[in-house]
């Protein structure tokens, strides 16, 4: 369990102190996928370097496992981070060593015998799907490949926790879904925490089962992904969920602005804005919509508006009974 | 090309023939220990020129690093002609004597160790951050950062740079024929620029430049051929 306890960070520039974390307050569970998501600025990278002291908080807290993190020596914390991996968004793979001796690198530094860190190496390799780059360079590997061996690398020591600090920021969208997926199973199947920093809600939506949203240096909204998801309530909450960012109050005139949230819907065999159509006259539009079908599921929302007559609670009534939906009235 | 053959420059040179093979020797030993005690010396310094600073792996008081800067700077200044002479006093104590090639690898190595320190610094510099900031996400030791990164990391360009320390040493020992260091310089030096001997000059400074070019050509290929972030 990590627990961060009224931490916060001030970093001194030439304009003054800014405050780069405010009294955070936070618990992530054993076994959780934990999602921070904020706008570039708003702290998260500052946040997950906390975790592992790469920074240092001015005040509050970091608790993992019972173990306070900031009271450890120099030679304890360097064992901590064996438990604690991380993976980036540049992979920050040594360029200059093969796939397998970067996989090799950590246990090296834990002076692992080097046969044990080889075979170690090679059964991660196969993990990670790539057992024929062992003796490859990092040079010759595309982005997702690269991240790949990055957390194959992290999984060397046997952690128990995995932070990714945007790790699938630099990807395309089939490798980020990739290499997401690897990142599920490596919990799943290995009972490892995982920290995901991102900007991106779809990735949070994807395999996160907590967020915290950070807005300026403190927690704005935290909680189920599935409940915030569905009915955000900060700004900062809005502008990541909804799509195309946060509607406006002059959108449209005599109609009723509705977000649905798709959370894992079938949506396949009952198409939802036809079906609003058809069976209740309702003559949607579609604003905005940002939705993505993953593994057979649909994710994501959409933002319609209704026209404001009778068969609009006709069409409410019908959203409210689809599967899988939730469903919410936007006031400007 | 007769009148050449008759000159008495000419016969000085048949004269001085056999002895150019021993300069020769003398010019590639005395760089390549020059080259290497400055790199003994230059190397760690230029490593803590960049782990020292404030934010650094290791960081070291700021006095400490003011100093270490001055100190390299100030080396850095004085003209090799003037510094080789300054430490005549020295290369006695250390040598045993002032003239010679080895007396003339002291002023050698300490007009070069601060140079050989400022091109590692830029090396060193130029690994990512990121990847030193992964190393120490994963436990390692400032020492670990520094031998297993800073210095595998940056061997391409270590390597560039210390082919431009070698030619640059070498250039130097060239000079070293004033106060009697042996080598190309000190024909060069002895018989072209006191005895007005332009075809011993000449000649002695082609074989220089030939040793530049065989050096410059050997460390380019060896600095392409060990990095990895090329794709062949």
């Amino acid at each position: 369990m990590i627990e961060l306890q009224h931490l916060t960070k001030r970093f001194a520039t030439k304009g003054g102190t800014v405050v780069a974390l405010n009294d955070i307050n936070l618990t992530i569970r054993d076994g959780d996928i934990y999602g921070i998501i904020g706008m570039s600025g708003a702290g998260k990278s500052t946040l997950v370097r906390c975790i592992n002291m790469l920074e240092r908080p001015d005040e509050g807290s970091v608790v993992v496992d019972g173990r306070q993190m900031e009271k450890l020596t120099a030679g304890e914390l360097r064992a901590a981070r064996r438990d604690i991996t991380m993976i980036f968004q540049q992979f920050n793979l040594l360029m200059q060593r093969t796939c397998l001796r970067n996989i090799m690198f950590p246990m090296e530094l834990a002076k692992v015998p080097k046969e044990k860190a080889e075979a170690r190496a090679r059964e991660l390799l196969e993990l990670v799907g790539l057992p024929d780059k062992a003796e490859a360079y990092p040079a010759q590997l595309s982005g997702g490949q690269k991240q790949r061996i990055a957390i194959a690398r992290a999984l060397a020591t046997d952690p128990k926790v995995l932070l990714c600090d945007e790790a699938t920021s630099a990807l395309d969208p089939n490798t980020t879904h990739a290499i997401l997926q690897l990142i599920q199973k490596i919990n799943r199947e290995l009972g490892i925490t995982v920290v995901v920093i991102t900007h991106q809600m779809s990735v949070v939506e994807e395999i996160c089962n907590r967020v915290a949203i950070l807005d300026e240096g403190t927690v704005v909204e935290e909680g189920e992904v599935q409940a915030i998801f569905s009915h955000p309530t900060s700004a900062a909450a809005k502008r990541l969920v909804y799509p195309a960012g946060a509607p406006k109050a002059e959108s449209l005139p005599g109609h009723k602005l509705v977000r649905v949230a798709f959370n894992g819907t079938q949506t396949t065999d009952k198409p939802l804005v036809a079906s609003l159509a058809i069976q209740c006259g309702a003559l949607v539009s579609i604003l905005a919509a940002d939705t993505r079908i993953v593994n057979g599921q649909t994710l994501g929302s959409m933002l319609l508006a209704l026209p404001d007559d009778e068969n609009a609670a006709r069409a409410i009534e019908y959203i409210k009974n689809y599967p899988g939906i939730t469903y919410e009235e936007v006031n400007g | 090309m007769a009148e050449l053959l008759a000159s008495k420059e000419w016969a000085t040179f048949l004269q001085v023939l056999p002895t150019i093979p021993f300069e020769t020797w003398e010019t590639i030993w005395s760089t390549a220990v020059a080259t290497l005690l400055a790199l003994v010396i230059g190397l760690p310094l230029g490593v803590c020129l960049v782990t020292g600073e404030q934010g650094g792996v290791r960081p070291l008081p700021r006095w400490v690093m003011s100093l270490l800067n001055a100190l390299i700077n100030l080396l850095r200044s004085v003209p090799f002609l003037i510094l080789m002479i300054i430490v005549i006093p020295l290369s006695r104590l250390i040598v045993g004597t002032s003239i010679g090639t080895p007396a003339s690898i002291v002023p050698l190595v300490i007009a070069s160790f601060p140079f050989v320190s400022r091109l590692v610094e830029t090396s060193i510099r130029e690994v990512d951050a990121g990847v030193i900031e992964a190393a120490q996400s994963m436990g390692a030791t400032p020492l670990q950062i520094i031998t297993k990164v800073m210095i595998p990391e940056s061997m391409p360009s270590l390597i560039s740079n210390v082919t431009i320390a070698t030619t640059t040493i070498m250039g130097y020992g060239a000079m070293a024929g004033i106060i009697g260091g042996g080598g190309l310089g000190k024909i060069a030096i002895n018989y072209g620029y006191y005895r007005f001997n332009g075809v011993l000059e000449i000649f002695a400074t082609v074989l220089l430049v030939i040793l530049v070019q065989i050096l410059q050509t050997v460390g380019t290929r060896l600095a392409l051929r060990c990095d990895k972030r090329i794709q062949r």
